[in-house]
């Protein structure tokens, strides 16, 4: 049977939610969960329901924040070590950066950011999108061991029945090796809410937004339904939403259960970004607006209208 | 300085994808290529980088088919100084990529002070290449930088993160540092620099030039083919606004009963 380890960041008390989407998935192997740090008790019972056989708190100088040399050096070792076949990671900033560097360091390969996967026996098989979205294919791993993946956040969604498992936990001693590159000061971003890359739902403008000031009346809705808040690149573009909210091709590519997008055309670039989205609203109010095409529910109106009265809706329904 | 580039070609924006008929790839011959829009910020780091310190090259280099070279053209007719093409199928993986990229710029008889490239290519996104290869010549990096500082010998980047976040890195160089928007605004190719790089020396290497073989492929794909056609969505008409309040009220009720997704 395979030895699959699954990485995982820690925030504050718990995990991010991919990793238990990945545990999920793997529900009926044997998986064990490693993190940089001491992992906490809330978060070893959610590592437990969701499957983990073993939690491993690995810690050793140097490792309190992330760079990219440290993590690489102190996993590799660890890996080595327990001879796993397979390492899971989800495909957050830290995954996408960290992954591709211990692939290396194993002479291994790596599928980045699958939507899907199964494991065939004991071999590994994912989908992931190619070409913005425009096609998907299958893709399968080769050559020397483990063999990395990272998992797209939201794609694989919870598993409502996961086999529980012992979530034993184990302390590793590792080392960070010689950091060259290190990190000197955090700035943090302006929002408290989940990223766009993580979010379940997401609240996107567009150009007919007109105004930075205008984001307010996204940021009511999204504070309404837990929402976070999104930009088309032409919003960007204008200067309404700093880079870090755009959606599309030069920006973050998301997956949420709901995308609310708003006084968006529908450019192809934008599309690439959020396709994958489960169930997609668009307001628009020219009604040819290529964005309609891949609306699930299309309202053709004005924004400033429609957002607001969305809101209150959405007040009434949740009882807010 | 000794500054690379690594740039990729990859299909048009708003190019249509067709899979292939094995279903391996995709059906490359009708194609419009252009350089990997990431690269553009790569390439004009490295002629920012090139300004600010004298005598310095900026040698470009791509991996990939040689039916065309726009990608490798371009990053010339900005400014970069020479190029290296090694010569392969577009659908080589990352780590085949990142060895060939190695291999070239150990072939140029310079040592890098610094390498460049685009966060990530939006052929098959994989956001891989930069990793390995600075992994393979066991060099610091830094990933979706999008501020860039500092002098020939000590930068400082920083890093975008979840929620906007930076982190702020200082690296000693040489180092590798893959970029993203944001990080600076790539010119347009003037005419003169457009003539000029005509005239700018293209080196051609094959795959075994630079100890690359179908030994090295770490990811297989196949089954390419286009999403699942989504069955058209209702759509409603809220341009009077007398009828707005009952619209939002149905597709509210449609996101709970039948999306189920509030």
């Amino acid at each position: 049977m395979a030895k699959i380890l699954v990485f995982t960041e820690l925030h504050g008390a718990h995990v991010k939610g991919v990793t238990l989407e990945i545990l999920g998935k793997l529900s009926g192997h044997t998986v064990e969960v490693a993190a940089i740090g001491k992992i906490p008790s809330e978060a070893t019972a959610d590592l437990a329901k969701f499957g983990a056989a073993k939690v491993h708190s690995l810690n050793g100088a140097g490792l309190d924040k992330y760079s990219p040399e440290g993590y690489a050096n102190a996993l590799h070792t660890f890996i080595a070590a327990g001879s796993f076949d397979y390492v899971f990671a989800g495909a957050t900033s830290l995954g996408k950066d960290l992954l591709p560097r211990l692939a290396t360091k194993f002479d291994a390969g790596m599928a980045s950011e699958v939507t899907n996967f199964v494991m065939e026996g004991d071999k590994f098989a994912g989908t992931r999108p190619l070409f913005a979205g425009k096609c998907f294919a299958k893709v399968e791993l080769t050559g020397p061991k483990p063999h990395f993946v990272t998992v797209r956040p939201n794609a694989l969604g919870m598993n409502a029945n996961p086999t529980a498992g012992a979530a034993t936990a184990a302390d590793a001693a590792v080392d960070a090796g010689t950091i060259r590159a290190m990190i000197k000061e955090i700035v943090k971003g302006t929002s408290e809410k989940l990223d766009l890359t993580e979010a379940n739902i997401i609240v996107s403008g567009g150009r007919a937004m007109k105004d930075s000031a205008n984001f307010k009346v996204l940021e009511d809705l999204a504070n309404v339904i837990g929402a976070t808040v999104g930009a088309s690149r032409a919003a960007v573009d204008s200067g309404f939403a700093p880079h870090a909210m755009q959606v599309g091709q030069t920006g973050k590519t998301v997956a949420p259960s709901l995308y609310i997008a708003c006084g968006i055309s529908g450019a192809i670039q934008h599309l690439a970004g959020m396709r994958t989205s489960k169930v997609i609203v668009a307001i628009n109010s020219d009604p040819d607006a290529p964005i309609f095409t891949k609306a699930d529910y299309g309202i053709v109106g004005d924004l400033f209208t429609v957002v607001p009265l969305l809101t209150q809706e959405f007040k009434n329904l949740l009882g807010k | 300085m000794n500054i690379f580039v690594c740039v990729k070609q990859v299909p048009d924006t708003e190019t249509k994808i067709v899979p292939s008929a094995d279903g391996t790839f995709i059906e490359t011959s009708s194609i419009k290529w252009i350089m990997n829009p990431y690269d553009e910020y790569a390439v004009e780091q490295a002629l920012l980088v090139q300004a600010a310190n004298a005598g310095s090259t900026v040698t470009v280099v791509r991996v990939g088919s040689s039916k065309d070279t726009e990608a490798l053209r371009t990053a010339m007719a900005m400014g970069a100084d020479d190029a290296f093409l090694v010569e392969a199928a577009d659908n080589l993986d990352s780590y085949s990529i990142a060895k060939a990229l190695k291999g070239a710029i150990l072939k140029s008889g310079k040592t890098p002070d610094l390498i460049l490239t685009g966060k990530q290519a939006i052929d098959d996104d994989c956001l891989q290449v930069p990793q390995i290869l600075a992994t393979m010549l066991d060099l610091p990096s830094v990933s979706v930088v999008v501020e860039y500082t500092g002098t020939a010998s000590d930068i400082t980047v920083k890093r975008e993160v979840e929620g906007g976040s930076l982190e702020v890195y200082g690296v000693k160089l040489p180092a590798m540092i893959a970029c993203n928007k944001g990080i600076n605004t790539p010119r347009y190719a003037s005419l003169p620099g457009i003539m000029k790089a005509k005239k700018k020396p293209l080196t051609t290497l094959s795959l075994a030039d630079v100890g690359v073989s179908d030994a090295d492929r770490r990811v297989k794909y196949s089954n390419f083919q286009l999403p699942p056609e989504k069955p058209p969505g209702k759509k409603f008409d809220a341009t009077d606004a007398a009828k707005t309040g009952a619209v939002v009220k149905e597709v509210v009720g449609l996101l709970r009963t039948e999306a189920k997704v509030i």
